[in-house]
């Protein structure tokens, strides 16, 4: 049902993602990304050039590429994402200079017309910022959009609430192959160990469970959320008498995506890709504003 | 001449933080004489503290200087003292620049042994530069060779580690040949070459320096010291430099910094630490990461600087006219007001508009240039800084409280700077408000209150009233004052904002706000409502404390005048439990102040009647009845209290002092009638004693019917004279004194 091509978007898949929700970048252009690209890289050369004691001896190179994502859209008002790659190539040693992914992080906007509506035009909207790599990188890289176009960057976390949207939405999508079990970790709080509780469900019956309970295909409402989560815990409590409504809901993951309260997600299908970055979007949104 | 140098530095390392905003003549970076003085008084604690410090490090100072001969540490307690309180000044502060001198060269000329002289290099920390000179007195001492290999050795790593902080390098540049000389020494020779590779320019590339490398690497095997350095000279001339080299990846050098990094870094930290704006000013970077848990959390207000990539954009489009005047001036060459005028056409607002709150200039600029996207800018800064650093709001940040505490400081002096509230605080307030303690930054927090904006947003009950007064009736006597100096503050504000509205829609119609002036007028009451019922109900739980009901008048003494005062058509009394309680309140200042009110709602609700009565223009609005009504049965009570004795049966008032005479009776009060007026009244007494005293010296009975008549007024004139001048302006105007001579015939005026 979505218009991405499976491929283009592919390597977005089975990796983690740490969230951030990110202001509208002030006077952010499309047609200039080679710019951002070149600038980008002085800034990190310069960065890792800073410290007390003089920096000697070379260092490998890092290769900096923005370029645009077109296909991350929920609707043509939606700004196309942003993808910021740093690579380094090795080419000391070997002639064959094979370049080494270091570091990704990619802005978007699903769906975004909350907070791209009443916006004047200096301002762009990518609200969801999606980074996996060295923290390091996400600084450097991070503190230069944020010089440059004025924005800032907050850590998004997920709350239990959201996560168990995402159990129930995700229950219900229909999968094609034979799919992994749907699993949920609970922590339980105010303890001096730590103790997590890891309640896996077929995806089948999950899914049965879900449809008793959704009336209406294709809209979901807090309560049957609530229900169907509810119904997940009386019969964890029938079986283990552990009341995990009284615990905190931390990861949950199913065959579409996984995500983690920690604000940490991980893409496993890509029909689906856009369908969660709009809930993701969404959850950036209500954190900037 | 030393001594005042030295004592000066620190003071040059803060005074360009700590500029009062609103102050314009201190606002240069360069100028020191404005702004010392309130630099001073700011920092006078911190002084106070480093002033001890100052001493003895001058004293060890000159007894470095003075020393004379080897001098063993064991016996010398002299010695150890100074070199304890060198040690840990430089670690904590680091050193003025004049201290190296002196210290270099002791430390340098073997007068001690070598432990007191390492510890001496170690601790060389600057606190800002280290002067050229200095170093290149030390270098002839390394010369001299009278010092131990390990000492010089020890040297070359302080130099290197060092040489970012070394104020000029000329005169250093011209000792190359020397430090090449010691290369020939093994143990050093890492080091020099380090040294060296720091050094070197191309004038410096010599065949016989080559040759000499290239010796000592078929000596010592390929090093990578060695490497570095020929590598180096092979960029500078590589026609010279034939041999190959690898190409390496890895560092050459070892790490030298070892034994002063981490007091390099306490020092900065240190120095840095009284504003979260001077680091930045200084190094034009953020801070150390160590010092915070995530990158883009650091509560730091960012550096005024130009965007970069406007100027890149304006280097490829404007190439050909960059003679032009459209070019734009550089934010942080703006340092001047004179500046500011003459290069406001040409301004651009910094890469980071949050720097503009520490920078008074932009601040004037900002007023100036009515742009969507500047507020904007700021409103999604501020919004995302105040919540993810919010200390009671995100659980981790508790640690950082001062540094919260600082920034809402910021926050506060900026509005007051631009007259107006900025709604990411206000936002932000209602957000944080429900979770506060009450505690955390409490005078911080209050004094934001009072900037949050007239609007017509109709929510503030539940988003402001609600979660203060519940901290209001479970707090201190202190706190509950605290919320009603800035509730005061919060409707001056108001009142203001509506003043310069009312001038500037008279003038246009640009006034694009949405706000009707009946939803202004009704915020407004809501305002005075919230307070009255609070002021009730605390006065109640605070016995009527006097320090209390002093807080609550303030306030009242804004509400009574807002009609003449700020023109807006709304007057509203205050209610039954504060009025009764000031009136009689056992001091005097309450009851003084009572009477200012009281004299301020007479002049207003007069004002408001004639020009009801005039008709000149139809009023929108009518102050309702109930308003005039409520006043004369206050004044009524009022003056039948103080004035008339007769506020046991005039007081008309439901809650008011009406009492049957029977029941008085019981009370078996004698003369209960008079017990409230000027001379009885429990807050007048003292005044009244002391009046028969001198009226009646040697009189001891303290006979208080005896002030009447004649007295009376000659009371009423000691009375005015001891300040009560509330009480003058009360009785002057709403008291009818038909005959000057009796005071039973004085009626009241109602209106």
């Amino acid at each position: 049902k979505e218009n991405t091509d499976p491929q283009r978007t592919a390597f977005l898949l089975r990796k983690k993602w740490t969230l951030y929700s990110v202001t509208p970048l002030y006077r952010f252009s499309e047609g200039r990304l080679k710019d951002y690209s070149r600038m980008l890289s002085a800034f990190i050369a310069a960065e890792r050039q800073k410290g007390l004691a003089v920096e000697v001896g070379v260092e490998p190179d890092i290769k900096v590429a923005v370029s645009s994502l077109p296909d991350l859209k929920g609707s043509e008002k939606d700004q196309a994402a942003i993808l910021v790659q740093l690579s380094t190539r090795s080419s000391a040693y070997t002639k064959n200079s094979e370049e080494k992914l270091l570091w990704s992080g990619w802005f978007c906007c699903v769906a975004g017309d909350d907070l791209s509506e009443n916006l004047p035009e200096d301002f762009t909207c990518l609200p969801l910022f999606l980074v996996n790599g060295a923290e390091c990188y996400t600084s450097t890289v991070g503190s230069w959009f944020q010089k440059t176009f004025d924005c800032c960057f907050r850590r998004l976390a997920i709350s239990p609430l959201n996560l168990s949207w995402m159990a129930a939405m995700w229950t219900g999508c229909k999968v094609d192959k034979a799919a992994s079990a749907m699993e949920l970790v609970f922590s339980v709080p105010r303890l001096s160990q730590p103790l997590d509780i890891s309640y896996a469900i077929h995806p089948e019956d999950a899914k049965a469970l879900w449809d008793t309970v959704q009336k209406t295909p294709g809209e979901i409402t807090q309560e049957e959320v609530d229900v169907f989560m509810d119904c997940l815990y009386s019969h964890f409590h029938r079986h283990f008498k552990i009341h995990l409504s009284a615990t905190k809901l931390v990861k949950v993951s199913t065959a579409i995506a996984s995500a983690h309260c920690d604000g940490i997600i991980k893409f496993l299908r890509s029909q689906y890709l856009t369908g969660v970055l709009m809930l993701l979007t969404e959850l950036a949104i209500s954190q900037i504003q | 001449m030393q001594r005042r140098q030295i004592s000066k530095s620190p003071e040059q390392s803060v005074q360009v933080h700590h500029k009062s905003q609103t102050d314009l003549s201190a606002w240069r970076k360069g100028g020191r004489t404005d702004s010392e003085k309130s630099v001073q008084n700011h920092q006078s604690h911190h002084d106070q503290e480093n002033e001890s410090n100052q001493d003895s490090l001058e004293q060890a100072l000159s007894y470095f200087e003075k020393v004379q001969g080897y001098v063993s540490l064991k016996k010398n307690s002299v010695l150890q003292k100074h070199l304890t309180a060198v040690e840990s000044i430089a670690l904590q502060r680091g050193l003025p620049p004049e201290g190296f001198d002196v210290l270099l060269k002791v430390a340098l000329s073997g007068k001690f042994a070598d432990t007191v002289n390492t510890r001496l290099l170690k601790s060389l920390i600057p606190a800002s530069v280290v002067p050229e000179s200095a170093v290149v007195s030390a270098v002839s001492w390394l010369c001299a060779s009278k010092c131990s290999s390990n000492v010089q050795l020890l040297f070359v790593r302080w130099l290197i580690t060092m040489f970012d902080f070394i104020d000029h390098k000329e005169q250093l540049r011209a000792l190359y040949g020397f430090f090449f000389f010691f290369l020939q020494e093994e143990k050093m020779c890492p080091y020099v070459c380090h040294l060296l590779y720091l050094l070197t320019r191309k004038e410096n590339v010599k065949p016989f320096r080559i040759r000499r490398l290239l010796d000592l690497q078929a000596k010592m095997g390929m090093q990578s010291h060695l490497q570095a350095l020929l590598s180096l000279y092979k960029t500078f001339c590589p026609e010279l430099v034939t041999i190959t080299l690898p190409r390496k990846t890895k560092t050459y050098f070892k790490n030298s910094e070892g034994p002063w990094k981490a007091a390099i870094n306490t020092v900065r930290q240190r120095n840095q630490g009284n504003s979260p704006v001077s680091q930045l000013l200084f190094l034009g970077t953020a801070q150390p990461q160590s010092r915070k848990r995530k990158w883009n959390s650091q509560l730091v207000i960012p550096a005024c600087s130009t965007n970069q990539d406007n100027l890149e954009e304006d280097r490829a489009e404007n190439r050909v006219d960059l003679y032009s005047m459209n070019k734009s001036f550089p934010v942080e060459q703006l340092q001047t007001f004179s500046q500011l005028l003459q290069y406001i056409h040409h301004l651009e607002f910094p890469s980071q508009m949050g720097s503009v709150l520490t920078n008074p200039l932009l601040l004037h600029y900002m007023n100036c240039v009515k742009d969507e996207s500047i507020y904007l800018r700021l409103y999604y800064w501020m919004g995302q800084t105040l919540q993810e650093e919010c200390t009671w709001c995100v659980a981790e940040n508790n640690r950082h409280e001062e540094e919260f505490k600082d920034f809402l400081e910021t926050v506060y002096k900026t509005e007051c700077f631009l007259q107006e509230g900025f709604s990411s605080c206000e936002e932000f307030l209602y957000k944080s408000l429900p979770l506060w303690d009450g505690f955390c930054c409490q005078s911080q927090i209050l004094r934001l209150v009072s900037w949050i904006p007239l609007s017509s947003f109709t929510e503030m009950k539940s988003h402001l009233y609600d979660p203060l007064a519940q901290l209001f009736f479970t707090s201190s006597l202190y706190f509950k004052c605290s919320v009603l100096e800035s509730l005061k503050g919060l409707l001056q504000n108001w009142l203001h904002w509506h003043v310069v509205h009312l001038d500037s829609e008279s003038d246009s119609e640009l006034c694009s706000l949405n706000t009707t002036l009946s939803e202004q007028v009704n915020m407004v009451a809501e305002l005075i409502h919230f307070v009255g019922w609070i002021s009730t109900a605390a006065l109640r739980l605070e016995n009527n404390h006097g320090f209390l009901l002093y807080f609550i008048l303030d306030f009242y003494e804004t509400v009574c005048d807002m009609y003449l005062g700020y023109n807006l058509p709304l007057l509203i009394m205050p209610p039954a439990g504060v009025f009764y309680p000031a009136l009689l309140s056992m001091d005097s200042v309450s009851l003084n102040q009572l009477c200012y009110i009281m004299y301020r709602y007479r002049a207003n609700l007069v004002a408001a009647k004639e020009n009801e009565q005039s008709k000149k223009k139809i009023l929108q609005f009518k102050f309702s009845s109930q308003t005039y009504k409520e006043y004369n049965q206050y004044i009524t009570a009022m003056v039948g209290c103080l004035w008339t004795s007769s506020a046991f049966q005039n007081d008309i008032h439901p809650q008011g002092l009406r009492m049957d005479d029977e029941l008085l009776k019981k009370t078996t009060v004698q003369e209960f009638k008079t017990s409230f007026n000027i001379v009885n009244h429990p807050a007048m007494m003292g005044y009244a004693a002391l009046f028969l005293q001198q009226a009646w010296p040697g009189d001891t009975t303290f006979n208080f019917s005896l002030i009447k008549g004649r007295k009376w007024n000659w009371y009423l004139e000691y009375l005015y004279t001891q300040g009560l001048k509330g009480l003058k302006v009360f009785i002057e105007s709403s008291i009818n004194r038909v005959s000057q001579s009796s005071h039973s015939k004085a009626g009241n005026v109602q209106v």
